[in-house]
């Protein structure tokens, strides 16, 4: 679906490189992104999302080059939800802001606030509508800005981070979502810290570090790299920890593993 | 010494008919690391606020109660007052940032400045905390060319700056990558070896369980247990309050694991590990 091929990218021409010789392909695995703070994260997914311009090497979308897109084009195959929601929220109320995308692609006004209302009722916040986003808690505004893009039927949806500031209830929520749009078979990427999500729920996982790729494999073969993984400042999800230190032999993902695994 | 006195504390929000905090009683002692959990908004950042007195002062709202901090009652004395006794480090760093300053050290001074410090003084405490949270190398960029995480340490080194006896975190490592959140919490805790009451609001129940003394379980504005780690985690009713016990605890859980000595389950890596290895002994 996408295909990176030696890229390569710096905010200032004379500015260290960001990212370097990057190549990837991505099917429709859902994948996440691993890797400290300043690895290259973010600024690779913009590039995905044509935010930012490549320097060097290519991106293809299908058989489009990302380059070549305007960013109004791509909206419609490409979702992305920003880390810091103050970024991306500028509406007076919460159903504006989930039709803004919508009406900029020329959807008609009635089908507009059907879409939104539909995704706003996903996150939980249909109770909302008339409410001013910037009223809202920083997980919920983290929820809008989901719907938001939810709304737009994406065949490619990016979070970055989106479990920043969510509660049990509010990861329940984007676990949800991520698994409602692998069944409609659309690739899903997501940027995340929190170890233990990634292995519930990712199949890919795609290790950042100093603007390079590390790893990239299968969840429970990337986890099983420990000292690959502290290379790039990463440890394995806490139940993949324990797991090992009680010498337990295969690569544990999650506490339902960990029982089973201990029962035979 | 009783650092922070909570005595039948309720509050409600102006243009709000629910009370945000409903009769909440505890008690602080210096030097203790207390975490505050519960899912999102049942009044965890207004009881944090209530402790720097931005609830009831900058508020406003309806107020019943007392809330003493190092013997100072919050409801009659100013915001200023308060300052030099207990910090606040906000839930999001883009909010508590001044916006009045051009570079990361003069942002980290404008408390200093405020409270009048002395200038060698002040370039002493600011060297001290920008090597601390390690941003050293962004102190002379502007607060806003920062990214979140570097954000929130700014954030946290400004109020470490101040040198308040009580410390109080809303979510401070939100955006922070695990190594780095784990080097904050470590920093916090060096504070809290020196005699510093820390206050924390967290989702991240494993830190919480390794890093702090005692635990506050909050619910629709009121206070449900306050307790050590491992008898709140080990809670039949958790899941009732939106709380997920750490990894560790779930696993010892479900494996009817309990912890030596004591009646409830692991809540840390290494106590799990332990109480495993004997049962499988």
């Amino acid at each position: 679906m996408i295909k990176v091929s030696n890229l390569s990218f710096s905010y200032s021409p004379a500015g260290p490189s960001v990212l370097s010789d990057i190549n990837l392909e991505f099917d429709r695995r859902t994948t996440a992104i691993i890797g400290q703070n300043g690895a290259g994260k973010s600024t690779f997914v913009k590039l995905l999302k044509g935010l930012l311009k490549t320097d060097q090497g290519e991106i293809f979308i299908g058989d489009y080059e990302v380059k070549m897109k305007t960013a109004a084009e791509l909206a419609r195959q490409i979702g992305l939800v920003f880390q810091n929601p103050d970024d991306q929220i500028f509406k007076r109320t919460v159903l504006d802001e989930a039709m803004f995308g919508l009406l900029n692609i020329k959807i008609g006004k009635s089908t507009a606030e059907r879409l939104a209302v539909e995704a706003l009722e996903m996150v939980g916040l249909e109770d909302k509508l008339a409410v001013n986003p910037h009223d809202l808690s920083l997980s919920e505004k983290k929820l809008l800005c989901i719907a938001s893009v939810m709304a737009m039927d994406t065949d490619i949806v990016i979070f970055d981070e989106p479990t920043i500031g969510q509660d049990h209830a509010g990861m329940e929520i984007i676990r949800r979502i991520i698994q409602e749009l692998k069944k409609k078979n659309k690739l899903v990427m997501t940027i995340i810290h929190d170890m233990d999500f990634v292995a519930e729920n990712f199949d890919r996982t795609i290790v950042f570090n100093n603007g390079k790729v590390l790893l990239d494999g299968e969840t429970r073969e990337v986890f099983s790299q420990k000292e690959v993984l502290m290379e790039a400042n990463v440890e394995p999800p806490g139940v993949t920890q324990l797991a090992e230190r009680v010498g337990l032999k295969n690569t544990i993902l999650t506490v339902e593993e960990f029982v089973q695994e201990c029962g035979k | 010494m009783k650092k922070i006195v909570v005595d039948g504390l309720k509050y409600k929000y102006p243009l709000s008919e629910a009370l945000a905090l409903q009769d909440i009683s505890f008690e602080i002692e210096e030097g203790e690391f207390i975490g505050i959990i519960g899912k999102n908004s049942v009044g965890k950042s207004t009881l944090c606020q209530a402790l720097v007195g931005l609830v009831p002062h900058f508020y406003k709202g309806a107020y019943g109660g007392k809330v003493l901090v190092d013997g100072l009652e919050v409801r009659n004395h100013s915001i200023a007052d308060i300052s030099r006794k207990v910090g606040m480090v906000f839930q999001n760093p883009f909010t508590q940032v001044t916006g009045s300053k051009m570079t990361v050290y003069e942002e980290i001074a404008f408390g200093l400045e405020n409270s009048g410090l002395p200038r060698e003084e002040m370039r002493q405490r600011i060297d001290e905390v920008l090597r601390l949270m390690r941003i050293e190398h962004v102190k002379d960029h502007s607060p806003f060319d920062l990214s979140g995480g570097q954000m929130q340490r700014m954030a946290i080194a400004s109020i470490m700056a101040m040198k308040p006896d009580i410390l109080v975190l809303d979510e401070p490592t939100s955006q922070l990558d695990p190594a780095g959140s784990e080097e904050v919490f470590q920093a916090i805790q060096d504070f809290s070896q020196q005699g510093i009451t820390v206050i924390m609001a967290e989702h991240k129940m494993e830190k919480i369980a390794q890093y702090c003394n005692r635990v506050l379980l909050l619910h629709e504005g009121r206070l449900v247990d306050f307790d050590t780690a491992e008898k709140i985690f080990s809670r039949e009713d958790l899941k009732d309050y939106g709380v997920t016990a750490p990894v560790y605890t779930r696993v010892c859980r479900a494996l009817g694991v309990k912890k030596q000595g004591c009646d409830g389950y692991p809540v840390t890596l290494e106590d799990a590990e332990l109480a495993l290895r004997r049962s499988f002994a």
